[in-house]
């Protein structure tokens, strides 16, 4: 049954379709390993086991039919912030305790068609707020390669899942690397994609301008797999592209001579773990090696990056934050009127650093302030696009660290806001470019901690991205998943 | 000091948080840190620069103005902490003495 792990999402669903395997024995599979594994790693606050084999039940049903669905059949793991009708939906807060949606995110309603199998919800920070998840409001995950590290943040119950064969392959989020920054610090495969290409309609929101959907996956295979199936028009988000969506799949394993990959300059920064830097400019010159050519680019803004975020982001927050008072779901504290509910409500419900993030949000936009943060922000946030349009007009894709170090450990950053946020440096300026980012897990430290390589690309260019990291991962065999989570009994 | 514990607890008040004093302590060292870090932004020459609101360009999405379908007043409610019958129940609003 182990080898069950090995197999990517098109080979489970040949043995389904042959009978070799039923969903429900699949199921019934991670089912088992996230009961014998997640009491240590802490990845899933809710696993919806009825929900599963009902899925997986009907699934088999489909299969023999002989009904097809991409996913007919298959188990996923659902970060907690996508809206699932009849499943608690939470964003590990309080203040959600409890909310039951009414409707299918338009992501989950595209997985459902697709016939897949809902595992359960994944940790996160509150709000997808962090870099650890460690703000979650349940529970510490811990990193499946060492637990007395992170696995990263917001999605590190989906990172710390998928690296540990607790579901086949996961969805997170992404608002500043919230999908790669895991995926990177657990050995896992992320993709942001381009800002507009997945509907985000029914995901709850952090920062409007600058959240998206993507897939955390074991291969790069399976992120093509469910990039195929997520992407695409959304008449319910206005902000999603009407634009084809290209057979992702077809393009893994076609070559990648002459393809022009630029190095910014600007990221050989300082506290640039040495470990790090060597395996990611490996993985550049196994590139190199096959016929890619290497140009340095200039992105000079970059310092200024995580400054911008942190205006824009904790503006959004604290605007899309607001509706949580108590009235329509969730948690209610009384007070003696309106007022001193809302306040009460809101004080008990949000942990530390959403608090902090509304407040900091608020003050950004408040009237005298404007100019000076918001709006200033948000023109140098047009110069930080500029450099990158700048730099692909000299090459196809850009590669980078994802970050700057491996996982750190736990608690290790809690105390000091600012140098959580300044872990993020690598995957923030893609995210205010709107650009499309992918993690790829490309070696280890001297601890045994991943390593992941970002790969960054021009808009909607998702398929050659995923052509680039097949390259690297069919000729490097990265280990993924750790050897404690395979049993050879 | 970029901001003090006086528009921490305002700022608080207007986003409906009760805060007690020492978080307003920490919040105040915490935020003028960041404040201060951000700061950085100033040394940026943005003359003539438009902002970005939206990393894409994408057109305004207009539809035809159709009717349809949306959840009836018991489900809209159904999530209401406290309710009556079908609406939301919430304190006095309107000061009565």
């Amino acid at each position: 049954m182990e080898t069950l792990l090995d197999l990517n999402i098109s080979q489970l669903r040949e043995l389904l379709k042959k009978g070799e395997i039923s969903s429900v024995e699949l199921t019934r599979f991670y089912l088992d390993r996230i009961k014998r594994y997640d009491n240590e790693l802490g990845s899933y606050i809710n696993i919806t086991e009825d929900i599963a084999m009902d899925m997986a039940k009907r699934a088999d049903a489909r299969i023999a039919k002989g009904e097809e669905g991409r996913l007919l059949g298959v188990p996923l793991g659902i970060k907690d912030n996508f809206c699932a009708k009849e499943i608690e939906t939470t964003c590990a807060s309080q203040i959600l305790r409890g909310f039951i949606p009414l409707y299918d995110a338009t992501i989950i309603k595209r997985l459902k068609d697709e016939g897949f199998v809902h595992l359960g919800r994944l940790n996160m920070d509150e709000f997808a707020m962090g870099s650890s998840t460690e703000n979650s409001s349940f529970q510490i995950t811990k990193n499946p390669w060492n637990t007395e590290y992170i696995p990263g943040g917001s999605s590190g119950g989906s990172a710390a899942a998928t690296a540990s064969g607790l579901c086949v392959a996961s969805l997170g989020t992404d608002t500043g690397g919230s999908i790669r920054q895991p995926a990177s610090l657990c050995g896992a495969v992320g993709m942001k994609p381009t800002y507009g290409r997945v509907s985000r309609y029914g995901v709850i929101a952090l920062a409007s301008s600058l959240d998206q959907i993507g897939p955390i996956t074991r291969n790069v295979s399976d992120c093509a797999t469910l990039m195929g199936i997520i992407s695409g028009y959304d008449s319910m988000d206005s902000t999603s592209f009407n634009h084809n969506v290209p057979d992702y799949s077809a393009y893994l394993g076609r070559d990648i001579k002459g393809v022009r990959i630029g190095i910014p300059k600007e990221y050989n920064i300082e506290g640039i773990e040495p470990d790090v830097k060597k395996t990611v400019d490996n993985a550049i010159s196994f590139y190199e090696k096959n016929g890619a050519s290497i140009v340095e680019v200039s992105l000079p803004h970059t310092e200024y990056a995580v400054a911008v975020f942190y205006v824009i982001c904790t503006a959004e927050a604290s605007s899309n934050l607001a509706r949580f008072d108590g009235v329509k779901y969730g948690l209610r504290i009384n007070g003696k009127d309106i007022i001193d509910m809302y306040k009460k409500t809101r004080r008990k419900g949000f942990g530390k650093e959403v608090k902090r993030r509304i407040i900091l949000g608020t003050y950004v936009l408040s009237s005298g302030y404007y100019d000076a943060y918001y709006r200033k922000a948000s023109q140098v946030r047009t110069l930080i696009r500029r450099d990158f349009e700048e730099a692909f007009k000299r090459c196809d894709i850009i590669m980078t660290p994802v970050s700057p170090t491996t996982a750190f450990k736990v608690g290790e950053k809690m105390k000091d806001p600012l140098a959580m946020y300044l872990s993020d440096i690598f995957t923030i300026p893609v995210n205010l470019a709107g650009l499309p980012g992918m993690s790829l897990p490309c070696g280890f430290n001297g601890a045994g901690l991943p390593i992941g390589l970002q790969i960054i690309g021009q808009p909607l260019d998702e398929a050659r991205m995923l052509q680039i990291a097949y390259a690297f991962e069919t000729q490097n065999n990265v280990k993924k998943i750790p050897d404690k989570y395979r049993n050879k009994d | 000091m970029k901001i003090t514990k006086d528009v921490v607890e305002y700022v608080a008040h207007l986003v409906r948080l009760e805060l007690d004093p020492d978080e307003v302590g920490l919040y105040t060292l915490q935020i003028d840190s960041i404040l201060e870090y951000m700061d950085k932004l100033n040394s940026v020459d943005t003359k003539g620069i438009e902002p970005t609101s939206h990393p894409m360009p994408i057109e305004c999405a207009l539809r035809e103005d159709v009717e349809q379908d949306s959840f009836g007043v018991d489900e809209s409610v159904q999530n209401a902490p406290e309710r009556k019958g079908s609406f939301f129940k919430v304190p006095p609003v309107i000061e009565t003495d």
